[in-house]
């Protein structure tokens, strides 16, 4: 893989906010790059500005300084192989639009026509199992179901890169594993190149081709861990493996670490 | 059952208390020969022989409806297009808005003789002092609508790179509306009044001419039915915009029920 242009390069990222006490240095300085077709977790203490570091590799934040290169161009704006999952999955969606409506937005942001738009939002919307939603309102949903419309939106969008910050912090945990199941089910239809943060050690792990272990702010990159487990994984069986518990006792030890300042490499 | 005997209930206070505030009113003036507070009946004849005939309803009915109509629509669409540029950039805003609470401080009322200075006598000057006030409203809510945008909402639509037209359609329209929608309920109000005292400044037709041409020449009775007709079109406007903010908040009013649980 090292032979190969990297898909998405993050170089010496570095953001500082300017607060009434003087300035905060959010993200002190990261630097790793994702290949194509990769599924990326990245995890650390909460507050160790995931969420900055998101809304700089998505476009949505100027850094300070360093670069982030998608394809070779750098990001400035938010790019058009991107899609982005937010958090609040509440907030994320238009409840004045259906779920057909929430999905078909962006394509027809994008000039797609009508036809090929609702065949697109079809198959996205079953390929997350809401077939029987496509005509409700957002907030005549589940959460967890709401979530589900936000991951259908990006799917249609057919992204190269798919951005999720903290999807199911708000979920509760059967729903969880559900939409867990459903992220490893979508990266492995779609060939889709996935960056997941998370502040959730075995979801991460659960998850992961890869996880990239974040220190407290000013963040940098604490462990980059690739994932030996099995591709085909299953809530059940895959959490029971001791290979498993290994990684999760390594990442969590690595996060304690974090919190207290020290730096391992 | 408890949905129905609600509405029945709703239903029954809608007709029931004004019939009682009739009635009341009838006692109260019955087998007095007060000039100024005739009975009921009275006013009914007058209000009959004065509003329910053609020459009354073409000569001043409905040209008070149409510059009423044509001068809320204005301060809508004004107040609408300004406060959604105005309030999506943030240095227009903050250079604008202490102008802005200036100008909304000031009573229409006292730009009338400025105004008919300006613009005459006509028509333009009437509608002129319908959107000098019932503008302010919806501009300052639309405003205050737009900066309120949910910020996730917001990158949420800047990373899916809907711009332009389309985002001003779905998405920042209908995010400011139930703001937007708060300030046309004040508009419609305020564009009433004013109406009404446009024309009773150098008019010679319209709803607010009528009554202070009745009240001048001691038609009392006429000049109270004139009333009347002025609280029955404020219903009948207070319920067509009910009607029309059902449509357009359906998704605001039905996301509000299932939050409150």
């Amino acid at each position: 893989m090292a032979d190969k242009a990297p898909l998405l390069s993050v170089k010496e990222l570095k953001k500082t906010y300017a607060s009434a006490t003087g300035p905060v240095e959010a993200i002190g300085s990261i630097t790793f790059d994702v290949h194509a077709g990769e599924l990326v977790c990245i995890v650390g203490p909460s507050g160790c500005g995931k969420t900055t570091l998101l809304k700089c590799l998505s476009g949505l934040l100027a850094p300070t300084s360093g670069s982030v290169r998608l394809d070779g161009a750098e990001v400035t704006a938010p790019p058009k192989k991107m899609a982005v999952v937010f958090q609040e999955y509440g907030r994320s969606l238009y409840p004045w639009l259906t779920v057909a409506d929430n999905v078909a937005l962006p394509l027809r942001a994008q000039g797609i026509g009508k036809a090929e738009r609702t065949a697109a939002v079809e198959r996205a919307v079953e390929e997350v199992g809401l077939g029987h939603a496509m005509h409700k309102y957002p907030w005549q949903l589940s959460g967890g179901m709401q979530q589900r419309v936000a991951i259908a939106r990006a799917v249609a969008y057919q992204p190269e890169v798919l951005v999720m910050d903290e999807p199911f912090a708000a979920v509760d945990a059967q729903t969880r594993a559900d939409l867990e199941d459903l992220v490893r089910r979508v990266w492995q239809d779609l060939g889709v190149t996935v960056l997941f943060v998370t502040h959730d050690i075995d979801e991460s792990v659960y998850l992961g081709e890869r996880v990239l272990m974040l220190t407290n702010s000013p963040t940098t990159i604490q462990e980059d861990l690739a994932i030996d487990l099995p591709a085909e994984r299953d809530q059940l069986s895959t959490r029971a493996l001791p290979r498993f518990t290994e990684l999760r006792t390594h990442v969590y030890e690595q996060i304690q670490r974090a919190k207290r300042g020290e730096l391992v490499r | 059952m408890p949905a129905v005997r609600r509405s029945l209930v709703s239903v029954g206070l809608a007709v029931g208390v004004p019939i009682l505030l009739v009635l009341a009113w009838a006692l109260a003036t019955q087998g007095t020969q007060n000039l100024y507070f005739p009975t009921p009946g009275k006013v009914f004849d007058a209000f009959t022989s004065t509003w329910l005939t053609g020459a009354t309803i073409t000569k001043h009915v409905l040209p008070s409806l149409g510059r009423f109509a044509i001068g809320v629509v204005l301060s809508i669409v004004i107040g609408i297009v300004a406060g959604t540029a105005i309030g999506a950039t943030p240095w227009l805003r903050s250079l604008l808005e202490p102008m802005l609470e200036f100008f909304r401080a000031i009573p229409p009322v006292a730009l009338v003789p400025v105004i008919m200075l300006i613009l005459g006598i006509d028509d333009s000057m009437k509608l002129a002092v319908i959107v000098s006030g019932s503008v302010w409203p919806v501009l300052l809510n639309t405003i205050e609508g737009v900066r309120a945008m949910d910020p996730v909402l917001t990158d949420t639509s800047r990373s899916y790179r809907i711009r332009g037209a389309l985002a001003y359609r779905y998405f920042v329209l209908p995010a400011a509306s139930p703001q937007i929608m708060a300030g046309v309920r004040l508009c419609l109000s305020i564009g009433l009044i004013l109406m009404v005292i446009s024309e009773m400044f150098a008019a010679s037709s319209g709803l607010g001419y009528q009554i202070l041409f009745f009240q001048r020449q001691y038609m009392i009775a006429e000049m109270w039915s004139g009333i009347v007709l002025l609280g029955i079109v404020g219903v009948a406007v207070a319920a067509i915009f009910q009607l029309v903010e059902r449509r357009v908040l359906h998704w605001y009013h039905g996301s509000r029920e299932v939050s409150r649980g």
